[in-house]
């Protein structure tokens, strides 16, 4: 950062701090002071559910449905035998498979529809007849299509988050500050120049909103399209613990897995939100 | 159509020129949506600007000034009349004229040093950065060029859309209430820094204010708008020796005069 400057006037400064400290700023704004309570407090309501859910399964007397510490036993167990790691990857390889070629369809097509008033009068109805289809009906069609293989849940995955990718980046566009355009159209910029280096730019922001929203939907159809098209993954476990002899512990423990792998996913997608390419679209709400 | 005839040097020798900017008979109308009388926003309004003048438009709210620019600007079709820069006919927007809106049209994911640079693509690495750091000192932003615009104040934020019209090297730089939204210390300082940078770049400006006291304080010369539809009401010379002094007989003068027009017109409209 560079001294404050001498020949030209001072512009006002945010709060009284000396050039180039906007940067540190920025940052301290992020970092909130250590705070022990964000996480007891948490943690404690996690204590309580699991002391709950024993209490109960006791007291109903149960023997089928698991209490937290055979969950925990059987992720064990699940990890020894190797299985565990290996459905975790299939499961993530058709989300990554089916999830990025959404990405890839959806948002030129989005930008596209959004920008061409005529493309989105032609297409903008069929969208909305396909989008309120539930993936899980299409899973019979993908099985006569696809067969039992990995294209039948990623054709699932992909259908599922295409369309609120696809929609977000329509509506971005349509809701595009009108004074960037003007600018850009100002600089003299062209067709490609002006999507790439404007369009894009200023919906990114309400795109990666999209695609969170995608990526939840994603994994929890992921599941659902394993447990009847495919002999791998995540939702085939649960399915096949509970087949091949009413394995509750391996049900329970396959459903915490995907609890957690969806937090973590969602929790990626959220730091990208934190980008300063994007942070300017959304308002601060910590 | 009333000429106050002052004859400052500079408005003798933007007289001399031949027009940069010429309008010629520019009338605008809205067709109304119940399918009554078309709305008439712009009334034959015509007007000349000179290479280098710096030309306010004023006018009570809603009268059409921003229309008017936004015409010239090549961002609006006029219904009649045409709009000629250099002689050649305006069908739309022209790097070679920038305009800066009043809302601020800083590209808010780029950083500071990357919206002064934004119409110098092309141009080799080592002038492009050339250019910025000039600019972005005029401007007084130097320190700032990492930023990005919402770690700005609004006055910050206008600084940074001025240099990135200024490194483009346009003829002509339109403003459209520029500091229309900033509060009024910040404009004040906005308003002597744009005349020490106009004064050192020496640019066509053609720039829409409803501020009169901004409009005394910068122009060559002031068109006065009347009430819709809209016309030249009357033109206005300032020939007053820059930085101005805003208590001078002179300043006060010219601001009492036209408050006087359009305080008169606006009580003929009621």
């Amino acid at each position: 950062m560079g001294a404050a400057p001498v020949s030209a006037p001072q512009p006002e400064m945010p709060v009284g701090l000396p050039p180039g400290s906007v940067t540190a700023l920025r940052d301290t704004r992020r970092r909130a002071p250590f705070n022990p309570g964000r996480f007891l407090r948490p943690l404690a309501v996690g204590c309580v559910f699991l002391l709950l859910w024993d209490g109960c399964v006791r007291w109903s007397g149960s023997d089928l449905f698991p209490k937290p510490l055979e969950v925990a036993r059987g992720i064990v167990e699940l990890i020894q035998k190797g299985l565990l790691f290996k459905y975790i990857v299939a499961s993530l390889f058709r989300v990554t498979w089916g999830f990025g070629l959404a990405v890839l369809v959806g948002v030129p097509v989005g930008l596209a529809l959004g920008w061409y008033t005529k493309a989105f009068e032609a297409f903008n109805p069929m969208i909305q007849v396909f989008r309120p289809i539930s993936p899980i009906a299409w899973i019979p069609v993908a099985i006569l299509w696809f067969g039992v293989s990995d294209a039948a849940p990623i054709f699932l995955i992909f259908l599922a988050s295409v369309f609120p990718i696809t929609v977000s980046a329509t509506s971005a566009v349509q809701n595009m500050q009108p004074v960037y355009l003007r600018a850009a159209e100002n600089f003299g910029l062209g067709q490609w120049e002006l999507f790439t280096r404007v369009i894009f730019r200023a919906c990114l922001p309400q795109i990666l909103t999209g695609i969170r929203i995608a990526l939840g939907i994603a994994w929890l159809v992921v599941v659902a399209a394993e447990m009847i098209a495919v002999n791998s993954g995540l939702g085939y476990l649960i399915i096949d613990a509970r087949n091949a002899g009413k394995r509750y512990d391996l049900v329970v423990a396959g459903m915490v897995m995907i609890g957690l792998i969806g937090l973590v996913l969602d929790l990626l997608v959220r730091r990208l939100e934190n980008f300063d390419e994007v942070r300017w679209g959304y308002t601060d709400r910590r | 159509m009333k000429d106050e005839s002052g004859t400052g040097e500079n408005a003798a020798v933007v007289a001399m020129q031949p027009p940069i900017i010429s309008v010629r008979g520019v009338s605008l109308a809205f067709p109304s949506k119940n399918g009554g009388e078309p709305i008439r926003v712009l009334d034959e309004v015509t007007t000349t600007v000179a290479p280098g003048e710096f030309v306010c438009i004023v006018g009570p709210s809603g009268c059409g000034k921003s229309t008017l620019l936004n015409i010239v600007g090549g961002f609006l079709r006029a219904t009649e009349g045409v709009v000629l820069v250099e002689g050649q006919t305006v069908r739309g927007p022209d790097p070679r004229r920038i305009f800066v809106f009043q809302e601020n049209g800083v590209f808010p994911w780029l950083t500071v040093r990357e919206n002064i640079g934004f119409g110098l693509r092309g141009r080799a690495h080592a002038e492009r950065a050339r250019l910025v750091a000039h600019y972005t000192e005029m401007v007084g932003l130097t320190g700032f060029e990492r930023a990005y615009p919402r770690e700005l104040s609004g006055g910050m934020r206008q600084r940074v859309e001025i240099a990135r019209a200024l490194a483009a090297d346009p003829q002509i730089i339109y403003m459209d209430e520029p500091f229309g939204a900033l509060d009024f210390i910040t404009r004040l300082k906005m308003r002597a820094d744009l005349v020490r940078i106009w004064q050192a770049e020496k640019k066509t400006v053609l720039f829409v204010t409803h501020d009169i006291e901004e409009a005394v304080q910068l122009a060559d010369r002031i068109l006065v708008l009347s009430q819709r539809p809209a016309t030249i009401q009357e033109t206005v010379v300032i020939d007053l020796p820059r930085p101005r002094d805003l208590d001078s007989p002179g300043y006060l003068a010219k601001r009492d005069h036209i408050f006087r027009t359009m305080g008169m017109s606006l009580r003929v409209g009621v």
